[in-house]
This record gives C-alpha cells, sequence and structure tokens, in this order.
C-alpha cells in the first residue's frame, strides 16, 4: 500500500504541500468544509486527508454529522453548484482525482468529471431518483450527458446496466417509473445509474440504510461484484462498520468532522486503536449475536460542529479521558500518529498510550465483542 | 283591470301600463338631455337654439355611444326618447316633427304623407295621401297597406310589447280587433281604411286633438306584412328610411348603412349626410365619457348628459363642445294621498313649504347641471306651463317657509310634524342625495321621513305597485317624466287621471282620484282647438298645485357632448332636447 | 394514462349534469319557491293575464319543473320549439340552452359571440400570468436573497393587494387616455385583425394577470426554494448535469405540480376576475353578457352563462388533470 505517511495533515499546520501530483489515484489532502451559519461556522469537515487506489475500498465510518457525507459531497464538487446564495460552502485543502486537483480547477471540468469519473449512489433511492422520470430515462440522462449518442443507443446501454445489476426483464422495467420499484430495486436502478459511465471512482453514501437486512446483503454483493469487474476505486459512506466489515480495503473513521483513526481494514478490526472505533465495533449487529447481549453502543450525542470540544473532541463521551495524566485529553487535540509497531500505515488520533490502549482493548474490549 | 272606466281611458291607460317596464326607464329614468353639438369652436351652447357647424358634406361614419342600447329597434315597440329619435334614420312616418332646434322641432311637418292630414269636420276623420316613390330597402314600393299593417302590430299585445298604446286606445276602444298574428285579415281593423295604395284614412270613434301626435310616433310606421318576423323583427327592422340595419347585437353594437333603395325625392327630412352609422354600447360611463372626449365617438346615443367627472373636465377643457340643454323632465315628489297623513291637503301644503327647493337644486348639481327649480306641473314645453307659484317658491328662490309649514301642519292636525316614507331610485343618479336632503329639510318641522330604495327597473312593483305603497305606507314618491308627445295628455294623463291607476307599474303615485282632472283631460282630448286646449291644462296645472297633490322641483337640465367634428347639430324639443340624430354629418 | 383520462371524462360530465340540474333547479324553483310568477319574470310587469298565459304555454312553465328540465335538457342536442298553438313559434336551434325572449336570441347565439372574447381574455391572462409569475419566481427563487429577488417579491406583494379596477382604470388612463397608444375596439368580432384582438386585449390581460402573476411569483418562488433541495435535484448534479438542465429539467416540473393544482382551482376565481375585467373594458364577452342578463333578469341568459362557465371550468379542469397526470406519472394510477 502507498498510503501517505503524513501525519502533518492536521488541521491548523500549514500543509507542506505543493501542486506536485499525487501518485495516489484519490488523495485527499487537509480538507475543510465549513458552512457559515447564523449561530456561527459549522465545520463539518475540519482537515482530513486520506487516499485510494484504483481497485480499493475506502470505507468511510462515523456517526452522522461526523462529516462523512459532507466529505463525499465535497469529493464530487457538489458544495459548490447550485448554492445561489451567499452562505455558500467554504472549502479548503485539496482533491486530487487521477492526478487533477478539483477544488482549483474550473466548475466545469469538475462538472464533466461528474458522473463520468466519479459517480455517487445516495442513501434513499426513492428520494434520489426524480419521480417523474422513469428509471430508462434518468440512465439514459445520464449517459447522454457525457456520450454523444442517440437516445437508442443510450437505452440499450440503459437496459444493459439493469441487466448487469440484477433487475429482472431490464427491457420492460426501463420505463417503469421510480414509484414502481421495491426499495432494492431502486438501489439496484440507482446503482446502474451510476455505473453507466464506467467512473473510476464510485462514492457509495449509505447505500444500504433505507433497505431491508436481507436486500442489505445483496446490494453490498453487487457492490463488490461490481467493483471487481470494473476496477474502479471505491468509497463506502456508513455508520455501520458491519457494512464495511467484508469489503473495505481501507478503513477512515470520523468523528466530529475529522479522522480519529484511518488504517488497513484488516488492522482496524483487528486491533483498532482508537476507543471511539471499539464504541463503533460494538454497536455492529451481528446475526451471532443476540440483541439485548450486545455492548452499548456508543454513550452520549455527537458533538456540536459549531462548538467542537477542547482538547480530545472525543473527550466528552470517552470512558477513558481521565487516563492520560493530567488535562491532556480536554486541552491537547491528540493528532493522527503512527500506530506502534504498524508498517500498514495504521494511524490513530488518542491521547492514550499504546499499552493503555493494548492493555484496554484485550482485556476490556474484545472479549465482550 | 277596472272596467268601471270610460272604455278609451282604460285602454290607454292598459297600453301605457303594457309598456310599463321599459317606460320607466324611458321616463323614470331620465336624465334626457339635450346634447348640443358643434365643432371646433361652435363654442359653448352652440347647439341650443341654433345649429352647431352646418354642413351638407355627405360621407363618413357617425359613431354613437351608449350605455344603454334601444329598448326595442322595433319602431312599434320602442318606448325610449332616443329610440323614437334613432327611428327616423330606418322607420318613417306619416308625420314627423320638424328638424329644427328648439323649440320648433314640436311642430309636427309630413313626411311619408304629401301632406298633414285633412281633418273632417267632426274631427274624426283623417286622411293622408302618400309621396311618390317611397321604398322599403329591398326596392319595393310602400303602400298605405303596409302603413295599416305596422300600426295593426300593436293590437296584438302579447309579442308586440314595449311601445305605447295610444294609436290602439285611440282608434279602437274596445279592442274589437285581435291584432295581425290572430286574425290575418286586416280589413277586420275597420277604423283604418286604405281606398288605394297612396291613401290612407284613419276614423276615429272621437275627435282626439293630439292624434297626429300619435302618428308621429314610430308605432305610426309601416311594416312590410311579408317582412314581418313578429318578436324577432326587433332584431333587424326592414327600412324604408336612409338607412338600414347592416347588424344589430342586442347590447353590444349596431351598424347602420345606407339604404340604396331609398329615394331622397321621396323625403323632404333627412339629408343622409354619413355613409355609415355605428353605435357601440359599453356600460361604463366614465369610460364612454372619456371616449368622447377623446374624439373615438360623437355623441351620446342615450343623451341623458355626462357623468359628474367627464362634465368637469368637460367645461373645464372643451367648453366649446358643450351644450347645457333644457330638457322636457321634470323632477318631482308625488305626495301618496291614499296614505295617512297626506290624504289631508294641509299636510299635503306643509311639506310644499317646508321643502328647500335651492337645496335640491345643489344636491343635483346645481343650475347648470340639474337645471331651474320648477313652479309648474308641466315642462316649458308643453302648453299648460304658466309661472303660477301659490307657494310662493320662485319668489323665496327655493328657500322653505318654516312658519307657513308649520301653520299648515296645525291645519292638518298634525302641530308636531308627522312620519312617513319617502321613495327614491338608487340607480338613478342623485335621486338618494336629494331623498336625504329633503329628510333633513321636513326634519325641521317635525315630519320625519325613512328613506326607501329600489333600483329604477323595480319601481314598477315597489311605487308603482298599490299594494306594495299600502303595506309599506309609501308617503312621498320621488322619481321624474318627461312625455310621450308634447301636448298635457301626452305629458300628465299618466301622472294624474283617475283612471290611469294601475295596480302594478302605476305612474299615478300620488293616486289622485279627482273626477274634475279626469273631465279636464277628456275636454281637452277632445277639442281642435290648441287654444282651448291649453287654457283646460292650465287651469288642470293649477288645480294639481292647489291640491298640493303633486309637487314638481327641477326643470332639468343636462350637460351634454357635442363632437367638433359632428355636423348640424342641434338640440330638438321634439325629442326632450335631444340632438336631432337624423340631420347629424360629420367632418 | 388511457383509464386515466376515461374516468375523468367521465367525472367531468357527471360534474356538468350535477351543475345543470342544481342551476336548472336554482332558476327555475326558487322563484317558484318564493311566490313569483315565471311568465312575470320573462313578460315584465303589467302584462295582461291573456299575455302571461301565453307565455306560459310557450314556455311550458305550467308543466312540471322534472318535465321542464327534460325539456331543456333535450333541447341541448336536438334543438327547441317553443309554441303557443301553431301561430307562435319561436324555434331554437340545437344547441338549444334556452331562448331569451328579451333579446330575441336564442341563448347560444348571444353567447357565442361572446365566448371567444372571454376566451380570449382567459387564455391569453392564463398564459402571461403562469409565464409571468412562473418565470419571476424561478428567478427569485434562484437568486435568492438578491436586490432582484426582494424587489421581484415586494412587486408581488403589491400586485396581490391590488384589485382588477384598479390596475386596469390606471393602465387605461395612462396608456389609452394620457398617451393614447393603444386604442381598445368597441366589439372584437371574428372579422376583425388579430393584431386589434391584440391591442384591445393587451391591457385587459396585463389587468386580469397582473394579480394572479404576483401570487405564482411568490408560489414559485417557495416551492422552487423547496424543490432545489430535493434529493432528486442533487443526484441530477451528480450526473454531470448542467445547472441549467437541473433547473429547467428536474427542479421546474416538479415546481409545476402544485402550481397546477393551484391553477386548477384558479380558474373558477379566473371567471370572476373575467367579469370584472370586462366591464372595465367595457369588453362584451360573456362576463358582460352575466351583468346584463343580471340586470334585466333575463333568466334564460343567466342560466345559459352559468353553465357555459361550469362547462368551461370544468373542461379546463379536466385539461389541467390531464397535465397533471402528464407531468407526474404517479398520478396516474390514483
Amino acid at each position: 500500500m502507498n498510503d501517505l505517511n503524513r501525519s502533518g495533515a492536521v488541521a491548523g499546520e500549514p500543509v507542506d504541500t505543493t501542486s506536485a501530483p499525487p501518485s495516489a489515484f484519490l488523495e485527499v489532502r487537509d480538507l475543510k468544509v465549513h458552512f457559515p451559519t447564523d449561530d456561527g461556522l459549522v465545520k463539518s469537515v475540519d482537515g482530513l486527508s486520506f487516499s485510494l487506489e484504483k481497485g480499493q475500498t475506502l470505507g468511510i465510518v462515523g456517526e452522522s454529522g461526523s462529516g462523512k457525507s459532507v466529505t463525499s459531497l465535497g469529493i464530487m464538487g457538489l458544495h459548490t453548484v447550485g448554492q445561489y446564495s451567499k452562505r455558500r460552502a467554504r472549502i479548503s485543502g485539496e482533491i486530487w482525482l487521477d492526478g487533477q486537483e478539483l477544488l482549483t480547477a474550473p466548475p466545469d471540468k469538475v462538472r464533466k468529471l461528474r458522473g463520468r469519473e466519479m459517480s455517487m449512489i445516495f442513501q434513499d433511492p426513492l428520494s434520489a431518483l426524480h419521480p417523474y422520470y422513469s428509471i430508462g430515462k434518468q440512465i439514459v440522462e445520464a449517459y447522454r450527458v457525457h456520450h454523444n449518442v442517440d437516445k437508442k443507443t443510450a437505452r440499450k446501454r440503459a437496459i444493459e446496466l439493469l441487466d448487469r445489476v440484477g433487475i429482472p426483464q431490464p427491457d420492460k422495467r426501463v420505463d417503469s417509473y421510480p414509484h414502481e420499484f421495491s426499495g432494492g430495486m431502486r438501489q439496484r436502478a440507482m446503482i446502474a445509474m451510476a455505473l453507466v459511465n464506467n467512473p473510476e471512482l464510485l462514492i457509495a453514501d449509505e447505500p444500504t440504510t433505507a433497505l431491508d437486512v436481507t436486500v442489505q446483503a445483496q446490494i453490498l454483493d453487487l457492490i463488490r461484484d461490481l467493483q471487481k469487474e470494473f476496477g474502479s476505486a471505491v468509497i463506502i459512506i456508513t455508520h455501520d462498520l458491519g457494512v464495511v466489515a467484508e469489503l473495505a480495503d481501507k478503513i477512515v473513521v470520523m468523528y466530529g468532522g475529522r479522522c480519529v483513526e484511518r488504517g488497513p481494514a484488516e488492522q482496524v478490526f483487528t486491533h483498532p486503536q482508537h476507543p471511539y472505533t471499539w464504541g463503533l465495533l460494538g454497536s455492529m449487529p451481528r446475526i451471532d449475536r443476540d440483541q439485548t447481549d450486545r455492548l452499548n453502543p456508543v454513550k452520549g450525542s455527537p458533538p456540536s460542529l459549531i462548538n467542537i470540544p477542547s482538547g480530545c473532541a472525543f473527550h466528552p463521551r470517552c470512558p477513558y479521558a481521565d487516563l492520560p495524566k493530567g488535562n491532556v485529553t480536554r486541552t491537547v487535540r491528540p493528532e493522527l500518529e503512527l500506530v506502534d509497531g504498524s508498517a500498514e500505515s495504521h494511524f490513530s488520533a488518542c491521547h492514550l498510550s499504546a499499552e493503555q490502549r493494548e492493555r484496554l482493548w484485550t482485556e476490556e474490549i474484545a472479549p465482550k465483542l | 283591470m277596472p272596467r268601471v272606466f270610460k272604455k278609451r281611458r282604460l285602454t290607454a291607460g292598459a297600453a301605457i301600463i303594457v309598456a310599463s317596464t321599459m317606460a320607466l326607464t324611458a321616463c323614470g329614468g331620465g336624465d334626457e338631455g339635450e346634447d348640443g353639438g358643434d365643432s371646433k369652436a361652435a363654442g359653448y351652447n352652440a347647439a341650443i337654439g341654433k345649429i352647431a357647424n352646418p354642413s351638407k358634406k355627405k360621407g363618413g361614419t357617425l359613431k354613437f355611444v351608449a350605455k344603454q342600447d334601444l329598448d326595442y329597434a322595433d319602431p312599434q315597440r320602442m318606448y325610449f326618447g332616443m329610440s323614437w329619435d334613432f327611428s327616423r334614420y330606418y322607420a318613417r312616418t306619416l308625420v314627423t316633427y320638424d328638424t329644427k332646434p328648439g323649440e320648433a322641432g314640436n311642430k309636427l311637418v309630413p313626411d311619408m304623407a304629401e301632406d298633414m292630414a285633412k281633418v273632417s269636420e267632426d274631427g274624426k276623420t283623417y286622411t293622408y295621401k302618400l309621396r311618390d316613390g317611397l321604398t322599403w330597402e329591398d326596392g319595393s314600393k310602400l303602400t298605405s297597406e303596409d302603413i295599416k299593417y305596422g300600426i295593426s302590430r300593436i293590437w296584438d299585445k302579447d309579442v308586440i310589447t314595449g311601445g305605447p298604446g295610444y294609436l290602439r286606445s285611440t282608434l279602437d276602444p274596445k279592442e274589437e280587433y285581435k291584432g295581425p298574428y290572430k286574425d290575418k285579415n286586416l280589413d277586420n281593423l275597420k277604423s283604418i281604411e286604405t281606398p288605394d295604395d297612396q291613401t290612407i284614412v284613419f276614423k276615429l270613434p272621437k275627435p282626439n286633438g293630439d292624434f297626429e301626435q300619435m302618428l308621429a310616433m314610430p308605432t305610426g310606421a309601416p311594416v312590410k306584412a311579408a317582412k314581418d318576423t313578429r318578436a324577432k323583427y326587433d332584431q333587424k327592422p326592414f327600412s324604408n328610411g336612409p338607412y338600414k340595419f347592416e347588424s344589430r347585437h342586442v347590447n353590444k353594437s349596431i351598424t347602420l348603412v345606407r339604404n340604396k333603395a331609398w329615394k331622397k325625392s321621396s323625403d323632404p327630412i333627412r339629408p343622409a349626410l354619413p355613409n355609415k352609422i355605428t353605435v357601440a354600447i359599453n356600460k361604463n360611463l366614465e369610460e364612454n365619457d372619456k371616449r368622447l372626449m377623446a374624439g373615438d365617438y360623437h355623441i351620446d346615443m342615450n343623451g341623458t348628459g355626462m357623468t359628474q367627472s367627464g362634465r368637469t373636465t368637460a367645461i373645464q377643457d372643451h367648453r366649446d363642445s358643450v351644450d347645457n340643454m333644457q330638457t322636457d323632465f321634470i323632477r318631482y315628489v308625488a305626495l301618496v294621498t291614499k296614505t295617512k297623513p297626506l290624504d289631508n291637503v294641509n299636510c299635503r301644503k306643509a311639506v310644499f313649504y317646508a321643502t328647500d327647493f335651492a337645496a335640491l337644486q345643489q344636491t343635483r348639481g346645481g343650475k347648470l347641471v340639474a337645471g331651474e327649480i320648477a313652479n309648474s306641473p308641466y315642462p316649458k314645453s308643453i302648453p299648460g306651463n304658466d309661472d303660477y307659484d301659490p307657494y310662493g317658491v320662485l319668489e323665496r328662490k327655493g328657500k322653505p317657509d318654516e312658519a307657513k309649514a308649520k301653520a299648515e301642519l296645525k291645519k292638518c292636525g298634525k302641530p308636531n310634524g308627522f312620519e312617513t316614507v319617502i321613495t327614491a331610485r338608487n340607480d338613478n343618479p342623485g335621486e338618494e342625495d336629494a331623498a336625504e336632503a329633503m329628510q333633513e329639510q321636513l326634519g325641521k318641522v317635525g315630519i320625519k321621513l325613512e328613506i326607501a330604495t329600489f333600483s329604477g327597473q323595480d319601481s314598477s312593483n315597489m311605487s308603482g305597485s298599490l299594494e306594495k305603497v299600502k303595506k309599506e305606507g309609501y308617503g312621498m314618491v320621488m322619481t321624474g317624466w318627461g312625455p310621450d308627445f308634447p301636448s298635457g295628455q301626452g305629458y300628465g294623463q299618466p301622472l294624474w287621471d283617475s283612471r290611469f291607476i294601475q295596480k302594478t307599474g302605476n305612474y299615478n303615485e300620488a293616486q289622485i282620484n279627482d273626477k274634475s282632472i279626469d273631465k279636464a283631460f277628456d275636454d281637452a282630448i277632445a277639442t281642435t282647438d290648441p287654444a282651448e286646449a291649453k287654457k283646460i291644462y292650465t287651469d288642470l296645472g293649477h288645480k294639481i298645485l292647489d291640491e298640493a297633490y303633486w309637487m314638481p322641483f327641477l326643470y332639468e337640465k343636462n350637460i351634454s357632448w357635442r363632437s367638433p367634428n359632428a355636423t348640424n347639430v342641434y338640440s330638438t324639443a321634439g325629442y326632450s332636447g335631444r340632438y336631432d340624430y337624423v340631420m347629424l354629418g360629420v367632418k | 394514462m388511457l383509464a386515466y383520462l376515461i374516468r375523468r371524462i367521465i367525472a367531468v360530465i357527471m360534474m356538468v349534469l350535477v351543475v345543470l340540474l342544481t342551476t336548472f333547479s336554482i332558476f327555475y324553483l326558487l322563484p317558484k319557491w318564493s311566490g313569483q310568477d315565471l311568465a312575470v319574470v320573462y313578460a315584465g310587469k303589467g302584462t295582461s293575464p291573456e299575455a302571461l298565459e301565453g307565455i306560459r304555454n310557450k314556455l311550458g312553465l305550467d308543466e312540471p319543473v322534472l318535465a321542464q328540465f327534460w325539456e331543456f335538457v333535450k333541447g341541448i342536442p336536438m334543438g327547441r320549439d317553443y309554441a303557443n298553438g301553431a301561430d307562435d313559434v319561436t324555434h331554437c336551434d340545437a344547441p338549444c340552452l334556452g331562448y331569451s325572449f328579451r333579446t330575441e336570441t336564442s341563448v347560444w347565439d348571444a353567447l357565442t359571440s361572446a365566448l371567444p372574447v372571454t376566451g380570449a381574455l382567459a387564455l391569453g391572462a392564463c398564459i402571461m400570468w403562469l409565464v409571468g409569475g412562473v418565470a419571476v419566481g424561478v428567478l427569485s427563487a434562484l437568486k435568492r436573497g438578491s436586490f432582484w429577488d426582494r424587489t421581484a417579491m415586494i412587486g408581488a406583494l403589491s400586485g396581490v393587494s391590488m384589485p382588477i379596477f384598479f390596475t386596469g382604470m390606471i393602465m387605461m388612463g395612462v396608456f389609452v387616455h394620457s398617451l393614447g397608444l393603444l386604442k381598445l375596439d368597441d366589439e372584437l368580432t371574428s372579422s376583425d385583425s388579430i393584431g386589434v384582438w391584440f391591442e384591445t386585449l393587451l391591457l385587459p390581460w396585463i389587468a386580469l394577470a397582473f394579480l394572479q402573476a404576483a401570487m405564482y411569483a411568490r408560489l414559485t418562488r417557495a416551492t422552487m426554494l423547496e424543490v432545489m433541495g430535493e434529493d432528486y435535484i442533487r443526484t441530477a448534479r451528480s450526473k454531470g448535469l448542467g445547472e441549467q438542465a437541473v433547473i429547467i429539467r428536474h427542479a421546474l416540473r416538479s415546481t409545476m405540480t402544485p402550481i397546477l393544482t393551484v391553477f386548477g382551482l384558479d380558474l373558477g376565481v379566473l371567471m370572476g376576475g373575467a367579469i370584472l375585467t370586462e366591464q372595465t373594458f367595457g369588453l362584451k364577452g360573456i362576463g358582460y353578457e352575466a351583468v346584463n342578463a343580471v340586470g334585466s333578469k333575463d333568466l334564460p341568459v343567466i342560466l345559459g352563462v352559468t353553465l357555459i362557465a361550469a362547462l368551461a371550468i370544468a373542461v379546463a379542469n379536466l385539461v389541467v388533470d390531464i397535465m397533471y397526470a402528464v407531468i407526474d406519472p404517479r398520478v396516474r394510477l390514483g
């Protein structure tokens, strides 16, 4: 893995990046997305960095409000289009896609990348699909934005894609309207629409949240299969670690608009280094276990993005906040640091010492999972 | 119908009643005005008593505008003064009013007839010879038979509704003939004879000094039997005058074009100047005034005067295009003699003394617009009008005499006054205001008035309904009236003759039941001596005032627009002071 | 879609029949109940009893109300003869909506000359207010908070509060009387050129459309703002669609649904507005006929106007419903 060992990608610090394109397919450097509001500046994403290669899957995990969806929309460039009011989002940092910096690129250039180089699947396919247009029309439209072909060709392509995502009788269903589809079918159609241009990057924002459990698995399987087939880079955004457990190559755990832990999926699952990650692991639904027996999820509620707690943003909810000496958890913001002994670019931002973490994980957390 | 009365009166009464609905608007609604017309700088009142813009120039389109359409275009059915004026374009009569300004327009002159009637010694037979060259619009010859047929239509009261019934009640008081639709044999209409195509003879059961006046009304116009579409005839009457109907859309528009079959040689009256005559009916009076002033139209066909805002602008900015004309309308208050305590003559006299005539004049717009204070019950153009002023109204310049009013109240046995109801029409400009003014004036001597209002259209079954008057206790009826034809009969009989009292559509609102008045009408009608008739009507007028039955308060005037581009414009007494439409031309 | 269409058309026919029956009952039963003699209403006061009898016979007023209603309905496709004996027959051609004995014309003839005027007035005003209102609303929504948005919305607010006769009179005063830019025709007929129609109707269109356009601008703005926040707009953008395509193809179509709904309801209001407008500008349309008929208590014409108005509203609503179904496929199911 060619992850970038840049602990410097933390908030506040000037990032020493020249405009030199990185070698990674997708690289996000110190991304900040702030929204001015009447109540103050909402720092939805506040210094996030990660990278991703083609064929890889990245899972961005966090509670709602942790900034994961905002990140994905930021990559797509959707914070800056259609915002006619003066209160548009303030975005800084760098987003490199295939050697091209997106935040400084002309809007029209980014628009042309959208849907073609990078495309997106949304959480609720019912509201994300236009109710007045047939599935086919919407896919055709997505295709014809980027391909100068006649409607017939585009329609053929749509049917082909519908077939590929497992919609029965695609030549008939192509003329159906979203409300005539079941939830799973709709999400398949949504995926077909996202894949119609063979994008190199596919972002799936909570692709299974609105679906039945059984359908969820099918959709995830489908995404995996398709990734293999198309060789795209995939970002899966979820609040549920379980969703990415079998899918992701890499995991980014977000809390309060920042990354608290990131690393190879296997590392994060087997040796998670951050109490928040432990909490997320605890709240994973597992078929082999009784619901009542489950470890309590993270107590408390996500932090306000206007007044992010000082020190470690997680400290008000962290059961171990008192373990480090003094007031360090409340005053000093922990930075992402390479986990000791990890050759695999496993980073975490926690004031606990490596020993404390090792002890807590092996003695208190892991046994209960 | 009350059969106890003399038949002739009875039928005349019925005839008027049939016409009631329309007549109500025609007479009662009427601020009829004489519009004076005048071209560039023809001057203020240039069409009063003289001709504004005299011209013989032919051609052009004469454009009328009107708030109200003709009541009927069918000559036998029309009762509005403006319709009679307008009818001369396409419906000729044996005799008609002279085409002269002012009072001279009241004189009858021959039209289709070669001369005025040869009247027999006994005053019962009228014989006319027709001119040569009379034609219908299809070029066919117009005969005396056509005139008889036209007149005969008014005998069918089911279909031919609306027009005055004077001819019917005068010629056939017993109504033996049933009309041409029920009885196709015209010979059964015995009182009219047509010995040959050019001769027509009328045989009256009794002499009637006003008979020729009746023939001058459009009821006396010919109708070609083959072209008579009965009720539908109103849509497009068949012309025998210089113009014929190109189109008529009821309540929307009228277009007349030249009737090529008409021969100028057969018609001493009509100059037929414009090539085309249009009437645009537009309900927005203020807008009509604006467009008259803008030059979009020449003349207001209704001839009811301009609106308040219109005349203000007109007098200020276009004084030379305005005429302030005397109409032959009288504004009056009928004192209902069947409603207590107005059955007492002294109580009625108290009203005369307590009324502030000058204030009423002011309320209705002042001397220019409202007209002079009236002392006589007759308009100035009707023989019988004089300066008799038993209550000293003119002497006091219209101001009330409260002392005398109180004295009369004492005599009446109501020293502290009384309460009664006065009616006024809410769609007649100024009438409600005038009633309110009276309410205040009479209140000063203790006569408390309650005001009841209704629309002019409803008045025939409000103030015109005996039952309603009794039930509601109406004591005074404020309204206006103009003559059907210029004589005491044509003006006053429906108002004051007890035999004209009808259950609904009653115009004898005061319910005057005075045998001496009825007799006076009979005597005046029977005489063929105008001087004698005038004497009788004068005395009758005095009687009306002495008994305080009926209180006139204004000789109405109005302000009319006369387009600078209209020629030959003058106000004629023949049509209540309106401009003489048949003479008009355009520059 | 076809099934939907058929359902709607049947509903419209039913509705027209109900309106027909209700209107008929009102005009024929109410006078009866209030003790008025219809024959008197037709003939005017003071008609002789014999004449009244003739009218009663001729109009069939002595028959039971249901029989009269049947005669009336039958007259619409078949035409009708009003007869009082063999000699006194008035024929009324199909479609006979009654016969006015006041003006001696069949109601249909009176209304057909008026219909094109009202139709042109209503259609033009509709187009004006829809296009104008929606355009202003969309622009305001897209430039929310801008100077344009504020100006337009203040303008719309004042537009909403200005009555037709007021705007009408002012416009006439300025454009016709003072500036003389426009000339109004007295009576629009089929023989008048399109130019004359346009010139005469321009101000009435604006007067009638202004108030509505103002309301539609506000409605459009609000709806547009809501729609622009919908997920499928984000989806459309994520496809790489240009903003123009997003607005026109995706946002506008959704915005039109609530506007159409309100538009359907407003068609009834439009008739009322048309009457006012016709009076103000002296246009001789259905509203003008209606006011005249009410003034002269010309029952057959009042009945005819009511029917035509009801039918027009029903048909217009059908069109709106069809448009609704075309726009929103979900409607076709219901």
